[in-house]
């Protein structure tokens, strides 16, 4: 059993302050939905844990199995067990998608051992079907030229295949059409199980139907301000978040 | 000027025990020297008894002679190119310099004889080795000469002559003479005016009429002393119908004096055929290479010439194709990578001279830290021809916001015959992107040399797999080397 657990966590781009003192514990097996208005710092949550360079870490901190990994590379991370599907996934010229994840399988292994080839490309093909993914997919660059819902399976490709122990899921939603959409929830919920927490952001409840999340969590500049079950997505649905900004409001006044 | 011996090259001495012991291309970059005597040194600096020296090493026939001393008056007489090339130019001390080193005019058939000093550069190297697995004959330059040359029986036979520029002026002076100097002339510029006065060393090839050699020739140029110039003169003529790839690599230790690498290198592809030249420099970063190549494409003929330079601290090479003959074609494909404190100046020269000639020059340059490179290009189609074509397309890929690269392509088309295609565009390696990446484990290092050769990936799988395998792993080192 692993843990992922957010402590009080400040983020900072520049001077401004994004993520405001958010706090969260992810175990392994729970799936954890955040939901929130445009540019109250999910992506930025997402990117501050999974260590991007441009955002600076000014309180709080985060572990993974009990230990801090704010001192750790990206790349250590990820080697690590975590596994970031990103909103806006970078393109890669030149670099075919098997390269590229034969790379990042070898990254994981030990000094001085090599992938076995056949097990690789075996395995990869395995969770391409799963994904229903065109085999020819292997040889193009990575993202290079993919359209939006591409980018999105591609993204949980990798996640598939790379098996994180936890996996933050940043709008994987977004930009596919109704039966992509049903597809890769059905990969997901495929490695959904003991060995895997999620961390899913999301606009739309449309997703929570396919994923049924165990914990559903509204953020609000930068901070973490309701969370109840999957319930409260449908309530949230219903009503919009002006009723979250209401109930806030009343907080502070009462 | 006298035979002086025990030269020493003052790099740190070698120390074998601590070295990698394994012997094959997977080794670091050619920096190590070991201590070599010299038996034959014209001294430092450049004067008329230089020149007159190493002709004199070098039996050489008056004309000879006569076409070097030539050579000086117009090297000196000439100015240097500052006037569009960089300054950098200007720290060239030719009297700092030292000309001609060897330790004998005549290479050995046989690694055996080879002598163990030099031997065990060629080793570490790896020259021996590749020569085994796939290569149709070797010559190992050392400093001026060939110290190694063999060709395999089966490829002699078909009457392929395969020997240094030494050599070749004693055995085959008729047909040295006959194609030497004319593809560039002495006076082309300042650097094959230099060359033409002092040169040394270099492959001179004739493959026969129809004679296709399968495997390919290569020639391993190594610098191994301080403060030294190579002067190699290659000369290549492919009689009609005759095929050959021809692949050249360097290497030279990094020495804190600046080392002088200028070639001179000339193809002649009579009608119907095919030079393919590849070239894979990995030059330290003191070294400045400035090698002039050019090649005659005669009728029907195609020459193509792969140039990956990695390295050096400045390279000027412009590799160019005449087209003289109907139908004739030309290829450049250039790869050039600038680290930090190297400037990369490359480009491409086509001359289009015949009907129906056609011509593509692919550039890609990649620029880390400060590394600069320059992209220059000649194309010139003349208005009375018809049926010519042309595509040129340069690409840049920086990888931080210091590096600079420049795009220099002049295309002169007169007529409307004729079709020219031009295409330049400019990347960046962004944070993005690395941070991507890395989020899939890859490290920094790791992560840009995957960039790199994803963005030259379309050139590379064009090369012969041994040396795009060896491509591969000089960016890696480089990129590795190269983040903090
Ligand atoms: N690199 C950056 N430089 C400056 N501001 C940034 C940067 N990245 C994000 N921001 C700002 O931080 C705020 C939070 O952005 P973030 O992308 O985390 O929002 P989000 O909740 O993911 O929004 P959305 O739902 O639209 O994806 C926004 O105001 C955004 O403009
Ligand atoms: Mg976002």
């Amino acid at each position: 059993m692993s843990s992922l657990v957010i402590q009080d966590l400040h983020v900072a781009i520049g001077a401004k302050e994004i993520v405001n003192g958010l706090s969260l514990t992810i175990n392994s097996g729970e799936v954890h939905a955040i939901m929130g208005p445009n540019g109250t710092g999910k992506s930025t949550l997402s990117k501050a844990i999974a260590g991007h360079p441009d955002y600076t870490i000014t309180g709080g901190d985060v572990l993974l199995d009990g230990v801090s990994i704010l001192a750790k590379e990206a790349d250590e991370r990820a080697r690590a067990g975590l596994f970031l599907a990103f909103q806006y996934p970078s393109e890669i010229p030149g670099v075919s998608i098997a390269n590229f994840l034969r790379a990042a399988v070898q990254s994981r292994m030990a000094e001085g051992e090599e992938i076995d080839a056949t097990g690789y490309y075996k395995k990869l093909y395995a969770k391409m079907d799963l994904l229903k993914i065109d085999r020819k997919f292997t040889a193009r660059a990575v993202n290079d030229g993919f359209s939006g819902g591409e980018k999105k399976r591609c993204e949980i490709l990798q996640m598939a295949m790379l098996e994180p122990k936890f996996a933050l899921m940043d709008e994987t939603d977004s930009g596919l059409d109704i039966d992509a959409l049903r597809i890769v929830a059905d990969g997901v919920n495929t490695m959904r199980g003991p060995n895997l927490g999620v961390l899913m952001i999301t606009h739309y409840q449309r997703l929570l139907d396919y994923i049924v999340p165990d914990y559903v969590h509204v953020m609000w500049d930068g901070r973490l301000v309701k969370s109840g079950d999957k319930s409260l997505a449908l309530e949230l649905e219903a009503k919009g978040y002006d009723w979250v900004k209401k109930e806030l409001a009343a907080a502070v006044t009462a | 000027m006298s035979q002086s011996a025990a030269t020493l090259s003052s790099a740190p001495p070698f120390d074998e025990t601590v070295a990698n012991p394994v012997v094959g291309i997977d080794q670091t970059a050619g920096n190590f020297s070991y201590k070599v005597d010299y038996e034959f040194d014209a001294g430092t600096g450049l004067y008329e008894n230089t020149v007159r020296y190493i002709s004199s090493v070098k039996k050489e026939a008056p004309w000879i002679l006569e076409f070097r001393l030539n050579a000086l008056k117009k090297f000196l007489s000439m100015p240097m190119p500052t006037h569009w090339a960089t300054k950098d130019l200007e720290n060239i001390n030719f009297d700092k310099i030292r000309y001609y080193l060897s330790q004998g005019q005549k290479p050995k058939r046989t690694w055996d004889e080879v002598p163990d000093d030099i031997k065990r550069t060629f080793e570490r190297l790896g020259i021996p080795e590749q020569e085994r697995k796939f290569l149709a004959g070797v010559e190992a330059q050392f400093d001026s000469e060939a110290a190694y040359s063999n060709i395999k029986d089966i490829v002699a036979k078909q009457g392929v002559i395969f020997a240094n520029s030494t050599e070749a002026l004693r055995e085959h002076p008729e047909i040295f003479r006959k194609f030497f100097g004319k593809v560039i002339p002495t006076g082309d510029n300042k650097f094959s005016a230099l060359n033409s006065a002092v040169f040394s060393g270099g492959s001179f090839i004739y493959v026969p009429p129809g004679v296709k050699v399968a495997q390919p020739l290569q020639a391993y140029f190594r610098i191994n002393a301080e403060n030294f110039g190579q002067f190699e003169r290659t000369l290549i003529i492919a009689d009609e119908g005759a095929e050959l790839t021809y692949m050249e690599g360097c290497t030279a230790p990094k020495f804190s004096t600046s080392t002088l690498h200028s070639a001179v290198v000339e193809l002649v592809a009579l009608k119907g055929a095919k030079i393919q030249y590849i070239t894979v420099q990995n030059w330290s970063n003191n070294v400045f290479n400035l090698v002039t190549k050019r090649g005659v494409a005669h009728e029907e003929a195609e020459i193509k010439w792969i140039d990956c330079n990695i390295g050096s601290r400045l390279t000027m090479k412009y590799p160019g194709v005449i087209l003289k003959g109907r139908k004739a074609r030309g290829e450049v494909i250039s790869i050039a990578l600038a680290n930090d404190g190297q400037h990369q100046d490359t480009g491409a020269k086509m001359i289009h001279a015949a009907d129906e000639t056609t011509s593509n020059i692919v550039a890609k340059s990649i620029s880390v830290g400060q590394g600069r490179s320059t992209y220059r290009g000649i194309v010139h189609i003349p208005k009375h021809l018809k049926g010519c074509k042309n595509n040129t397309e340069c690409d840049a890929l920086l990888i931080n916001t210091n590096s600079r690269t420049d795009t220099y392509p002049a295309i002169t088309i007169r007529g409307d015959r004729n079709y020219v295609q031009h295409e330049a565009s400019v990347s960046k390696i962004n944070e993005e992107m690395i941070f991507y990446m890395q989020q899939r484990g890859l490290t920094e290092g790791q992560a840009m040399s995957l960039a790199v050769n994803g963005f030259i990936n379309d050139l590379a799988r064009q090369f012969p797999m041994e040396y795009s395998v060896e491509l591969k792993r000089l960016i890696d080192l480089e990129m590795e080397g190269s983040v903090g």
